[in-house]
């Protein structure tokens, strides 16, 4: 217990913590949106299709996260516009840029010389590892989705909910469209240290299972998610510094056996 | 009287294939229309036009100014197309129907609105359960109080009458007539013979747009109408709905 204690004595370990309430905030705000609304598979094609940026940002040499942003928000308006404007059915879209931005990060870092010693950590995650101006961006993040969800908590609802009922009343749907798909876009992009490209979307939708198993009213939702992301990825950093495994995996790994712990103690508690 | 809407030589449809074609029609302010027709026939892509989802491929929809555009104008889907598993309150879906006053509502004067509206319609207790919850019935209450809370002019309604049971149904019909005194109602349906008696007018929709000045139609009158569906008494109707439930 002692070493416990200690662990909270290293820098890296209270930026790790600080990191996990962000990513818990963020992913519980915009994973609930991309549950409820059914959107999880344009996650997954926005996340992978980051890799390409972060291929890029590899071979001509500038940060990668600036390299994975620029791709997922291309790549969010991109499903947007050949799903809406092009008519590409929607799966085929998302399929279109997932493989894309996949297939570009795999040739960007092909064509890299030298090793990049970095790349198992975006796409497995190391939230030990995580930067302060990396925290300063998560933190501008978790202000961006607050102000966006404060000031525009029920059209977002609502849309969401029923888009052709928003349109008869004259909401402006395409643009709140193009706002929440952004965040989505920049969510993911900005947690990919926390867990990686490979497991972002299980922190974007395990945390909103548990929680739905309490509540069907979408705030409510959003609070009980930010506490399941925070226990599982607290619980997830501890057991992987225990047992000296992967930190992103651990974390996903904890937030499955928190769901399947609520699941069994709600089906025999009923 | 001027008409609320007027509707001219309007078509309309999907990736600019018209699914209805030459659409006249007037609607005023105390008209109660029937639209029935085959699965295809246009009746919905109509509802789309008036409510403005939907931009006609050529013709023209005129809106009166007490209408002020496409504000005064309540819509209720039809409920097959809803999400269930949506983590949402009947009271949010109600509050939504708000948004055509926004900016205009505080919260508490939103929240007193949807409580009386629920409080009016019977399903006060229901406020906090969640829409998958519902049993049809109650969804299409929830679904007609988000359509009438902004006090609209004209109420579209796109087969209400589905998914319920004829308790309900009748019930809707009671309801739907003590509103038509004080808006117009276009109510779409796959049944004639559920809303004969009940609405005062009929438009057959099958492409073309054939309005009946009467609230009954003869199976020979819908054929003249170019219009293929067949009439069903309401006692085979109900043979038939018992028995489908068994």
């Amino acid at each position: 217990m002692n070493s416990l204690t200690e662990l909270f004595q290293y820098s890296f370990f209270i930026k790790a913590m600080i990191a996990a309430v962000f990513a818990s905030i963020s992913c519980g705000i915009i994973g609930s949106y991309i549950v409820a609304r059914r959107i999880v598979f344009i996650s997954g094609g926005i996340t992978h299709a980051s890799f390409g940026g972060i291929g890029l940002a590899f071979f001509i040499g500038f940060e990668p996260l600036l390299g994975a942003v620029v791709f997922a928000i291309l790549s969010a308006l991109g499903i947007q516009f050949f799903t809406k404007v092009a008519k590409i059915r929607e799966d085929s879209s998302i399929a279109i840029w997932w493989s894309l931005g996949m297939a570009l990060g795999i040739m960007f870092v092909f064509l890299t010389p030298g090793y990049t010693p970095n790349l198992m950590s975006y796409l497995f995650g190391n939230i030990l590892t995580v930067s302060n101006s990396e925290l300063w961006w998560m933190f501008a993040l978790v202000f961006l989705i607050i102000l966006s969800f404060a000031l525009f908590y029920k059209p977002i609802l609502y849309i969401a909910f029923d888009e052709e009922f928003a349109r008869t009343a004259g909401l402006r749907v395409p643009l709140f469209n193009y706002l929440t798909i952004t965040l989505v876009a920049l969510t993911v992009v900005l947690n990919i240290r926390v867990v990686g490209i490979i497991l972002i979307l299980s922190l974007l939708t395990l945390p909103q299972a548990t929680a739905n198993l309490f509540t069907s009213d979408f705030k409510k939702m959003i609070g009980l998610s930010t506490l399941f992301a925070f226990a599982g990825t607290f619980s997830g950093l501890i057991i992987s510094w225990w047992i000296d495994i992967p930190s992103g995996a651990s974390i996903i790994f904890t937030l499955v056996i928190i769901f399947g712990i609520f699941r069994l103690i709600k089906h025999f508690g009923q | 009287m001027n008409p609320l809407i007027q509707i001219n030589d309007l078509s309309a449809g999907y990736n600019k294939i018209p699914v209805i074609r030459h659409v006249n029609l007037k609607i005023f302010s105390n008209d109660f229309i029937g639209v029935i027709g085959p699965n295809g026939g246009g009746k919905t892509t109509l509802l789309k036009v008036i409510s403005g989802l939907l931009q006609p491929l050529s013709g023209s929809i005129e809106f009166d100014d007490e209408l002020s555009g496409k504000k005064s104008i309540g819509y209720l889907p039809q409920i097959k197309n809803i999400d269930k598993k949506f983590p949402i309150t009947v009271f949010d879906v109600v509050r939504s129907g708000l948004m055509l006053n926004r900016g205009k509502e505080n919260s508490a004067n939103e929240k007193q609105k949807v409580t009386k509206i629920l409080e009016e319609s019977g399903i006060a207790g229901i406020s906090k359960k969640a829409i998958g919850e519902l049993s049809g019935g109650q969804m299409q209450r929830v679904f007609l109080c988000r359509a009438l809370i902004s006090n609209p002019k004209i109420l579209l309604l796109d087969e209400p009458d589905t998914f319920v049971d004829n308790t309900f149904e009748g019930e809707l019909y009671e309801r739907l007539q003590s509103l038509n005194e004080k808006m117009a109602i276009i109510l779409v349906s796959h049944d004639v013979s559920s809303i004969s008696g009940h609405v005062k007018t009929i438009a057959c929709m099958n492409g073309g747009l054939h309005y009946h000045p009467e609230n009954q139609i003869t199976q020979e009158q819908l054929d003249n109408y170019n219009c293929p569906i067949r009439l069903v008494t309401h006692a085979v109707r109900r043979k038939t709905t018992k028995n489908f439930g068994a």
